[in-house]
């Protein structure tokens, strides 16, 4: 269970204009400008449920997942990840945690795959036993193959993600955050992503937040939408009902930047 | 402390993959020991009686430097890890149960005795095959032989340490390359580096090995040779244990202050 209530997280970012008069002035004289980034963001999340964490850029998504995954302290505000409020318990809660950042990588630059997965059986102490046997069922899912025995720079864009989801599971966590999972992906490797984390949410009842940009993921995975923007909880339902408030004939994608004039975002 | 064993056998493999690398610091540091050792040899043909070390002790400092050079080289460090923090992949670090200093502590040992320990085997060897007395002599009593084994592990500690302390200061400034170009040739000079600390002016010796680069190096290498020796060795030792001890509190210190303010921006 996730819970978050009256979540609060600003910013301050050095902010000047363009060229070198400036430049030298801000030698002299700083200007702040406070971002909020979450204002009192209050949602819960169950047990073995899929949520997508949806809204444009600069919305706050990825603040959530980092507060949730206990790299941010909030300015204010509780929240709770099975009982654990995440920066204060930290290395037991991250135990329990998988994480994809799908900008960076976890995989170790100049090694194969494997030997990535290796390190991170011995981090998490990973029972040998349940380690085999999580490593061949990802292995299968994700159709991995030779892609453990290269080294993770060898890897194109789609074969490393896949790869750094089965490097998220591989201490079967009880909670799974993906931050943009499918970006840049082909519509086969996608399409295994999808398919897999659904997959891994049957068989194991992972709880997964999915905070994305593409529509098509969200229709395909979540049966619960957050919306937010500038900071905010904007919507909280169904991709039906996101579909419902817009106009009729629109595709998802259409209903969702509709969505966004709608609230001003 | 399974798991910092894991780190340190990835970095190892991640290091032997380098061949060239390996070999073209082994041939460096061949030549590097060779141009040293007849520079010294024209300066003590000057003055002999002027010399401030023995013969034979300075050619052992030599030979174990060049072997070594990459088990307390400040200006070789693992730029991965204050670029984690400097582009925010720290955030992964973060999210893994472990102690992130005692998780980078091991990497960045790892990262200096994967360097190290291919290429010092032939510079040993060739050193030793150097002609007496500017060639490195290897047979030493098993008590100098014991004390320069603790000496070294308390060396890489402190080394390691000072490290971590710059990586730490990383999450407080934008940039660490400033300290490490700034620090690099002082620590170089302060540690006996550029020449024994023996050779260097009276005062400045005294302020050099009181300061911390002065427990790196300086204490194995010189007894090692017999350079020092008996109560000296003590005193040596004593101070690495010192600045091992403050050095691996300040780093924790300032890591602890800068996760606190940690603030990973972007994607």
């Amino acid at each position: 269970m996730i819970e978050m209530r009256g979540v609060s997280k600003t910013y301050r970012v050095r902010r000047r204009e363009a060229g070198l008069g400036n430049a030298v002035k801000s030698l002299f004289s700083r200007s702040y400008t406070e971002i909020p980034a979450l204002r009192d963001m209050t949602f819960t999340v169950p047990d073995g449920q899929i949520v997508g964490y949806i809204g444009p850029n600069g919305a706050g998504k990825s603040t959530t997942v980092k507060i949730l995954s206990g790299i941010l302290r909030p300015d204010c505000g509780e929240c709770r990840v099975n009982g654990l409020v995440p920066w204060e318990d930290r290395k037991r809660h991250v135990a329990r945690l998988g994480v994809v950042f799908g900008q960076r990588s976890q995989l170790w630059w100049d090694v194969p795959v494997a030997d990535s997965m290796e390190l991170l059986r011995d981090i998490y102490r990973v029972p040998e036993g349940r380690f085999r046997e999580n490593k061949e069922r990802l292995t299968e899912l994700l159709d991995l193959g030779d892609l453990l025995r290269t080294p993770a720079r060898m890897l194109s864009l789609g074969q490393r993600m896949r790869c750094e989801i089965a490097a998220a599971l591989l201490h079967s966590p009880e909670v799974l955050f993906l931050d943009e999972p499918t970006i840049g992906l082909d519509a086969v490797s996608k399409l295994k992503v999808r398919e897999f984390i659904l997959e891994q949410n049957r068989l194991c009842g992972t709880t997964v937040i999915l905070t994305t940009h593409d529509m098509q993921d969200v229709e395909a995975l979540c049966s619960r939408v957050l919306l937010i923007g500038r900071g905010r909880l904007l919507l909280d339902g169904t991709t039906a009902q996101i579909r419902a408030m817009a106009g009729e004939n629109l595709s998802t994608e259409e209903s969702v930047a509709d969505l966004y004039r709608r609230f001003g975002i | 402390m399974k798991k910092y064993f894991s780190f340190f056998k990835m970095r190892l493999m991640a290091g032997l993959q380098y061949r060239a690398a390996a070999l073209a610091g082994l041939s460096t540091q061949f030549v590097w020991g060779g141009m040293e050792i007849l520079l010294y040899r024209a300066l003590w043909s000057a003055h002999p009686e002027r010399f401030p070390m023995g013969v034979e002790a300075l050619a052992a400092y030599i030979w174990l430097q060049q072997a070594f050079l990459t088990f307390f080289a400040l200006w070789q460090w693992e730029s991965e890890l204050a670029d984690a923090v400097r582009t925010g992949a720290v955030a992964y670090e973060l999210t893994r149960p472990m102690d992130l200093y005692g998780m980078w502590f091991a990497r960045a040992l790892a990262l200096r005795l994967s360097r190290g320990l291919l290429r010092s085997v032939p510079v040993l060897l060739l050193g030793a095959a150097v002609p007496a007395p500017w060639g490195l002599r290897l047979r030493v009593s098993p008590a100098v032989f014991g004390l320069f084994l603790v000496s070294s592990v308390l060396m890489l500690t402190v080394v390691c340490a000072f490290i971590m302390l710059v990586y730490a200061l990383t999450f407080f400034l934008e940039d660490s390359r400033g300290i490490m170009m700034l620090g690099a040739p002082l620590a170089d000079l302060l540690g006996g580096g550029i020449v024994p600390l023996p050779f260097l002016p009276a005062g400045l010796r005294r302020v050099a090995e009181l300061s911390p680069f002065g427990s790196m190096q300086n204490v194995p290498l010189r007894i090692f040779g017999g350079d020092i020796a008996g109560a000296e060795i003590a005193r040596a030792m004593g101070l690495q244990v010192f600045w091992a001890a403050a050095l691996i509190a300040a780093g924790y210190a300032v890591m602890r202050a800068g996760l606190r303010r940690v603030c990973v921006a972007g994607g």
